[in-house]
């Protein structure tokens, strides 16, 4: 073999392993979920992969997995929203209220997404025309003030107790009966249609919509935004209703998987919802990020705690570890940028 | 001439806080004429550009599009009235390819339904007619405008200013990053929207820009209307002179 013939295979490996970035850029998380249930599945044969545990992780992440997508899109506007777990509080207690009321099922169901609505809309308001100078403020304030008005209204305790119709979104179990014969035990959760609908829903509007498109703009350079001819406070507004919304459908989950409203309902959850957008490679300072990472930063949130629980690992331990894996994942972020842009 | 008239600005003042950026300012644009505008760093050119687009509302004043006087809320006003800018910072998404760059605010769509989806076929294609038209070479019309080359992003923001067939269009320096070459594309073009009726404005602080393309130039300093020529009736030392503020 010549010179000329060996540079060319070097060439050659090189351009495979340039290939290769992208692939890893888009799929990488992905790989990484494979690999933790390999290792979980080799740890807990019997447990982790058994029907009961999977639908356990799927119904604990889907509520929590409405607050992180509603965070990311914010996030991509190089925004962010610290106040989804109060409004996760507050539009549930609204709901136990509505329901303890006497209200017809229906109309107790529209509540909770009704509030988040308002609360996210009352969010993107106070941010734009009250010209607030960062989202972090605005929603630090509402992170106190929605939490505080859900306490207010519902004397601080508990309400336990709704229709069966309410519990059905977090708590209802699709029969698999066809598959697995009468009286089979296994079953797909309600709730995780619901997330998988709205995970669809939300990246066909970011990715195929014009206010998609303006959203991830806004992201990357607010002024060409404006010079364009977008009205990017009102698209801002959309996007902070959007992700009250989704935390009031986190509420209307939450009820059903629990079956009760209480004062800490939610609490912390914002952070769990941002390292979730993180991990899944949304960029902190807007822009960037996908939906199928965001799920894919809820997965694996939700397999980590699932997995640890059943290794019985302490919650202090879990605590050292989650953060461990936020800063982790955002520094393979940063190699990977790197060899991106190699010189 | 003044049958001609396509934008007019009488009187225009804009103030930022304590600053006063622009001071009674008058200009007009004829159809198919190309105006070059001088001034020294700070005196308010880009300002003016960008009441003209939209983007700034005038403290006072006011502004006429074919001799009628209108209000401009946002650069969308302004784009349906025929306008386009190049802004002297660019302002294009690094994070969004070309395409996307080039049809900002006004994506093709296809209607499913009730709704209207992006279509992102159409704007692929006409990216890349647009961008052949105007031989602009880059890798593909789906690379992100954060790996281009500063000459590169100067034509996409050329390419988005010229995609919607307008009546006027004003460039902020649209040279001041290019090389030699890329600067005479730039100078062409503009005499080729000439050609073709469009009216363009441009700012720029090279004489040769000036005298190769401009059938009148106008000066200003500190914010105000200094000195304005046919370019027939100029020279290259007396604009620079009106630049650093003398006239004889
Ligand atoms: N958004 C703003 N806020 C406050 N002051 C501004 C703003 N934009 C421009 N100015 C001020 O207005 C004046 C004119 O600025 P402008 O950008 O129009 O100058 P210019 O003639 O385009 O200069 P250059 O040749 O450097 O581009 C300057 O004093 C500038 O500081
Ligand atoms: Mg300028």
């Amino acid at each position: 073999m010549d010179h000329g013939e060996k540079r060319l295979m070097d060439k050659n490996q090189e351009s495979l392993f340039v290939r290769l970035i992208p692939f890893f850029e888009r799929y990488g998380i992905l790989l990484l979920i494979l690999i933790m249930i390999a290792v979980l599945h080799l740890l807990q044969p019997d447990v982790f992969l058994s029907w009961r545990n999977v639908t356990n992780i799927f119904k604990q992440v889907s509520w929590q997995s409405m607050l992180a997508l509603g965070v990311f899109m914010v996030i991509v506007t190089a925004g962010i929203d610290l106040s989804v777990g109060s409004i996760i509080m507050l539009s549930l207690m609204g709901l136990a209220i509505a329901s303890k009321a006497g209200m017809p099922w229906y109309v107790v169901m529209l509540v909770a997404p009704a509030i988040g609505f308002l609360c996210g809309m009352f969010n993107g308001i106070g941010i734009t025309l009250l010209r607030m100078p960062h989202p972090f403020i605005m929603t630090l304030g509402t992170l106190y003030i929605f939490r505080g008005i859900g306490n207010l209204i519902s004397g601080g305790v508990p309400i336990t107790g709704f229709a069966e119709q309410i519990r059905v979104i977090g708590n209802g179990k699709i029969k698999l009966d066809v598959f697995f014969g009468e009286g089979a035990r296994e079953y797909i959760p309600t709730s995780l249609i619901l997330m998988i609908v709205i995970f669809f829903i939300f990246w066909v509007f970011l990715n195929h919509t014009r206010i998609g498109k303006w959203i991830y703009a806004i992201g990357g350079n607010p002024g060409a935004a404006r010079a364009a001819g977008i009205n990017v406070d009102r698209i801002l507004i959309v996007v902070y209703t959007l992700c009250g919304f989704l935390a009031g459908i986190g509420g209307l989950i939450l009820a059903g998987r629990t079956n009760s409203a209480y004062p800490n309902a939610g609490l912390q959850s914002e952070l769990d919802a941002i390292a979730a957008v993180i991990i899944g490679g949304a960029s902190f300072f807007g822009g960037r990020g996908t939906v199928l990472g965001v799920f894919a930063g809820v997965m694996i949130m939700g397999i980590l705690r699932n997995g640890l629980n059943l290794m019985n690992v302490s919650v202090f331990w879990q605590q050292v570890l989650i953060g461990s894996i936020i800063i982790l994942a955002v520094y393979i972020d940063v190699l990977r940028r790197q060899l991106a842009t190699r010189t | 001439m003044s049958d001609n008239l396509v934008l007019e600005a009488k009187s225009v003042s804009k103030f930022f806080g304590t600053i006063t950026a622009l001071q009674n300012v008058d200009l007009h644009l004829n159809k198919g004429e190309v105006l070059g505008v001088v001034g020294d760093n700070g005196a308010g050119k880009s300002t003016l550009m960008k009441v003209l687009s939209g983007l700034y509302k005038p403290s006072e004043g006011s502004l006429f599009f074919d001799k009628e006087k209108v209000t401009l809320n946002s650069p969308r006003d302004s784009q349906n009235l025929g306008l386009e800018m190049v802004y002297q910072d660019l302002a294009l998404a690094g994070n969004l390819p070309i395409g996307d760059n080039i049809f900002l605010g006004r994506e093709p769509t296809r209607k499913v339904g009730p709704f209207n989806f992006l279509d992102h076929k159409k704007r692929k294609q006409l990216t890349e007619e647009h961008l052949a038209k105007l031989k602009i070479n880059v890798k593909s019309a789906d690379q992100k405008v954060e790996e281009l080359s500063g000459g590169q992003r100067q034509a996409v923001a050329i390419a988005r200013a010229t995609a919607f067939n307008a009546k006027i269009v004003l460039m902020d320096e649209p040279t001041a990053a290019l090389a030699v070459k890329e600067v005479g594309k730039v100078l062409d073009l503009i005499l080729n929207l000439k050609k073709l009726g469009v009216s363009v404005i441009v700012i720029s602080h090279r004489m040769d820009d000036i005298f190769t393309v401009c059938d009148r130039v106008m000066a200003l300093f500190q914010g105000t209307n200094f000195a304005e020529s046919e370019l027939k009736n100029t020279s290259r030392d007396e604009v620079i002179g009106w630049i650093m503020g003398k006239k004889d």
